[in-house]
C-alpha cells in the first residue's frame, strides 16, 4: 500500500489546523454559512436531515487493517458506532459533530486519511477492481495507476474549480468490476497484438439524472502517456464545459454536444502542447509506485479446492458460501474471499464498530493485514489460503458477514435515501430490508443466480439504479413514496442502462413487484445456467410488462 | 395547518423546532406552533434573526398535523427529520 511520506503528514497536519480555525470562526459568528459552506464541504462534510455527514476517501478501495480499526474507533467516539461503506469505495459517517471535527480530522490523519476532495467539483477519490492484484484474468494491477492519478489530482489547482464533479475509474482485467463506462473517464487495461499493456479510453461516462454510456476516445494509450492525457481531456472539459446549468455540467453533456470525434481532435490538439513535458511518466516512476503495491509474500501451496469443495459436501452453508462469496486467485493454494455487508439485519454497506474491529483482526490473521472495500458496498480480502479458508468462514459468520448473497439479488446496492439524505424524494434501505428478507431463503437466492438489484432514493442515481439488472428508482408522487423499475441494466464490460418498465410501485408493491419480475425470469430462462440479464435480452420486456402490469 | 419553523443547529447538525421563548427544542412537542400566516410569518422572521445566524442552519416553516398521535409534518421528508431515520441505527 501507498504510504504517507514527511510532505504528507506535514501537509495534513496543517489542513487540519487551517480547518480547526475555520470552525472556530464558523462558530463565533465571523463567518456566515454561506461563506463557511464551502470550506467544510472541501474536508467533505456535508449537512445532512438530521446531522453532519463525513465522506471519507478510501483511495482505490485499499485499506490497512491499521486503519480499519482507526475508521471503527472514529465510528465509536464521533458517531453512533458505525460507518457505511458506498459505491464510491467510501466511507460515510452520518451522526457528525461539527464542533468535534477537528479532533476526528486529527485522529483520521493518525491513519493516513482525509476527507479532501471527497466533494465539490474536483477529480474524486479514484475506484478501481477490489481484486486489483489478486484475481486469475488481471493484466495489471490497476492501483499503481490510480495512485498516479491521486497523486496527480490532488489539490491540482488548474482542476479545483472544474464545471463539475470529476471520478475516474480503472480496471486492469477485463472482467470490469469497476464500472469504467460509468464514470467521467475510464481506463482499461489491456495486452496489444505485442504483448504489451497499455489503456483503452473511455470518456464521458456517468450516471446521475442523464444516464450515459461512455464512449471510446482512444483505443490505445501508453502508461507513460496516462497523465499528459488525462490532463488534456480535463483541460477541454474545464473549458467548455458548462458552468450555467449544473445539470448540464458534466463531461458526458459536453461529449454529447460535441460529438466524440471532434472531442477526440480537441484533446489531441490539447495533448500536442502537453505530451513531453514533464507529465511524461517515465518507466522508473511507475515502477517506484509499484513497489507500494508488491503482493504479499505469498507461500508455495499446493492446490486445495478439492478439499475444500468435499468440506461443503459436508455443510451445505458453507457450500453455499464458497460458491457466492469467493473468486479465483492468480496464485495457486490462495482464495479472494467477500465479506457480505448485506446481512438483512443491516442497512446495504453498513457496519458497526465491533464488526470493523473484529474484520481488522482477521485481516491481520488471514489476509496480510489488509483488504478492500468494493463498489457493491461490501468487503473483500484479497489474499486467503485456500486451507485457512473454512475457519475464515466460521470466524466470519459469527460476526455476520458470511451472508451467501455476494452477486445475487440479496447483495442490493442503495444509497442512504430519505432516512439520511437531504436531496431524496423516497426511501432506499428499508425497500432493501424488505427485499432481502423476501429472498432470505438460500434455495431461492442461488435459483434465481446471479443478479444485481441497485436501488437509488433519486436521479442523482448514488444507488446505480441504471446499471443494476433490475434497478429500482425512489420518486415522490402526491407526498407519497413510488418506486420506478428498470430492467437490464449492467455495470460491467457489457455495460448498458436499464429500461423503464411503466409506471412505478407504491412502497407496499414494490417486493412483490420483483418477485413477479424474478417469477417471470424462471418460466422465460432457457435453463437454469441463462442468467437473467440474458434472459431479458433475449427475450425483452413484453413478458416482464405483462408480469407487472397485466396483458393489456 | 398549523405551522413550525425547522432547522439544524449549526454545531452538531441535529434538527430543532423554534419554541415560544425563542429557543431551540430538540423534541417536536415542545416548538411554537403558529396557527395563522401572521404568526408563522413572525415566526420564521424571529428564527432568521442575527442572534440565530450562528446557531443554526437554515431555518424553515413546516406543516404541521395535530394528531392523536402528537404532530406529524405533512411532509414525509420533514417528518424523517422531525422523527429520525425509518430504520434503526446498526451500531
Ligand atoms: C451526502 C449525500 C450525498 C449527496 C448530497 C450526493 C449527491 C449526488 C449528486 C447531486 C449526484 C448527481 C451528480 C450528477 O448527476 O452530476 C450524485 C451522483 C452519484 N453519487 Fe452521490 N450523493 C450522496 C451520497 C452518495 C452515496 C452514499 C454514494 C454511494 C453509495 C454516492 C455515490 C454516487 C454515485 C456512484 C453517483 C453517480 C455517478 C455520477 O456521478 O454520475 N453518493 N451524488
Ligand atoms: S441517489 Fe439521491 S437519495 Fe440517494 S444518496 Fe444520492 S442524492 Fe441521496
Amino acid at each position: 500500500m501507498y504510504r504517507y511520506d514527511e510532505f504528507d503528514h506535514t501537509f495534513m497536519a496543517e489542513r487540519v489546523a487551517q480547518f480547526a480555525r475555520q470552525v472556530a470562526r464558523r462558530m463565533s459568528g465571523e463567518m456566515t454559512e454561506e461563506q463557511f459552506r464551502p470550506l467544510r464541504l472541501m474536508n467533505g462534510l456535508y449537512l445532512q436531515l438530521h446531522a453532519y455527514m463525513l465522506r471519507v476517501n478510501v483511495p482505490y478501495g485499499s485499506l490497512s487493517s491499521a486503519q480499519l480499526r482507526g475508521l471503527a474507533e472514529i465510528a465509536r467516539k464521533y458517531d453512533r458506532n458505525y460507518g457505511h461503506f458506498t459505491t464510491r469505495q467510501n466511507i460515510q459517517y452520518n451522526w457528525i459533530k461539527l464542533d468535534e471535527m477537528p479532533a476526528l480530522l486529527g485522529d483520521l490523519a493518525k491513519i493516513e486519511m482525509h476527507g479532501i476532495q471527497s466533494s465539490g467539483n474536483c477529480i474524486r477519490n479514484t475506484t478501481s477492481d477490489q481484486y486489483a492484484g489478486a484475481s486469475a484474468d488481471e493484466i495489471e494491477d490497476p492501483r499503481v495507476y490510480c495512485e498516479i492519478i491521486r497523486q496527480w489530482s490532488t489539490l491540482h489547482p488548474e482542476f479545483s474549480y472544474l464545471p463539475r464533479k470529476f471520478k475516474i475509474a480503472v480496471t486492469g482485467a477485463p472482467k470490469d468490476r469497476a464500472a469504467v463506462a460509468l464514470h467521467d473517464i475510464g481506463l482499461r487495461l489491456y495486452h496489444n497484438a505485442e504483448g504489451k499493456a497499455g489503456f483503452e479510453v473511455l470518456v464521458g461516462g456517468g450516471q446521475g439524472r442523464t444516464p450515459v454510456i461512455a464512449k471510446t476516445i482512444r483505443k490505445w494509450l501508453e502508461p507513460e502517456d496516462m497523465l499528459s492525457y488525462l490532463e488534456a481531456i480535463l483541460r477541454v472539459y474545464n473549458l467548455w464545459g458548462r458552468r450555467d446549468n449544473k445539470y448540464k455540467a458534466r463531461i458526458k453533456i459536453l461529449v454529447n454536444a460535441t460529438g466524440i470525434d471532434e472531442f477526440r481532435n480537441q484533446v489531441d490538439s490539447e495533448w500536442d502542447k502537453i505530451k513531453d513535458t514533464k507529465l511524461q511518466l517515465d518507466a522508473q516512476e511507475i515502477e517506484r509506485i509499484r513497489a507500494y503495491f508488491a503482493s504479499p509474500a505469498y507461500e508455495t501451496l499446493p492446490d486445495y479446492s478439492a478439499e475444500l469443495i468435499a468440506h461443503g459436501e459436508q455443510n451445505t452453508a458453507f457450500k453455499e458460501w464458497l460458491k457466492s462469496n469467493t473468486a479465483a486467485h492468480k496464485i495457486t493454494g490462495y482464495l479472494i474471499v467477500n465479506l457480505s455487508l448485506k446481512s438483512p439485519k443491516q442497512p446495504p454497506g453498513d457496519i458497526t464498530s465491533e464488526q470493523m474491529l473484529a474484520t481488522a483482526d482477521l485481516a491481520d490473521h488471514y489476509n496480510f493485514g489488509e483488504l478492500r472495500v468494493n463498489h457493491r458496498q461490501n468487503l473483500t480480502f484479497t489474499d486467503v489460503r485456500q486451507i485457512d479458508v473454512y475457519e475464515l468462514w466460521q470466524k466470519l459468520a459469527a460476526l455476520d458477514l458470511a451472508t451467501p448473497n455476494i452477486g445475487k439479488v440479496s447483495d442490493i446496492i442503495a444509497c442512504p435515501g430519505l432516512d439520511y439524505c437531504a436531496l431524496a424524494n423516497a426511501r432506499s434501505i428499508p425497500i432493501a430490508e424488505r427485499i432481502q428478507q423476501r429472498f432470505e431463503d438460500i434455495d431461492r437466492l442461488h435459483d434465481v443466480g446471479e443478479l444485481s438489484l441497485n436501488i437509488s432514493g433519486c436521479m442523482n442515481a448514488c444507488g446505480h439504479h441504471h446499471v443494476g439488472n433490475i434497478g429500482i428508482l425512489g420518486v415522490e408522487k402526491k407526498g407519497q413514496e413510488y418506486y420506478q423499475f428498470t430492467l437490464g441494466g449492467s455495470s460491467t464490460e457489457d455495460a448498458a442502462l436499464g429500461d423503464r418498465t411503466g409506471p412505478g410501485f407504491s412502497t407496499d408493491e414494490v417486493v412483490n413487484a420483483v418477485d413477479r419480475i424474478l417469477n417471470t425470469y424462471i418460466e422465460q430462462r432457457d435453463d437454469i445456467e441463462e442468467t437473467f440479464l440474458e434472459t431479458y435480452r433475449r427475450v425483452g420486456m413484453a413478458p416482464f410488462k405483462e408480469a407487472l402490469y397485466g396483458a393489456n | 395547518m398549523p405551522h413550525m419553523v425547522i432547522a439544524n443547529t449549526l454545531r452538531d447538525g441535529r434538527v430543532v423546532f423554534l419554541s415560544h421563548d425563542g429557543s431551540w427544542a430538540a423534541a417536536i412537542a415542545d416548538g411554537e406552533l403558529a396557527q395563522n400566516e401572521t404568526a408563522a410569518s413572525r415566526l420564521l422572521a424571529d428564527s432568521k434573526s442575527s442572534a440565530n445566524s450562528n446557531v443554526v442552519i437554515d431555518p424553515q416553516l413546516i406543516e404541521v398535523n395535530e394528531t392523536d398521535h402528537g404532530r406529524q409534518p405533512t411532509a414525509y421528508r420533514e417528518y424523517i427529520r422531525a422523527y429520525g431515520p425509518s430504520v434503526r441505527n446498526p451500531g
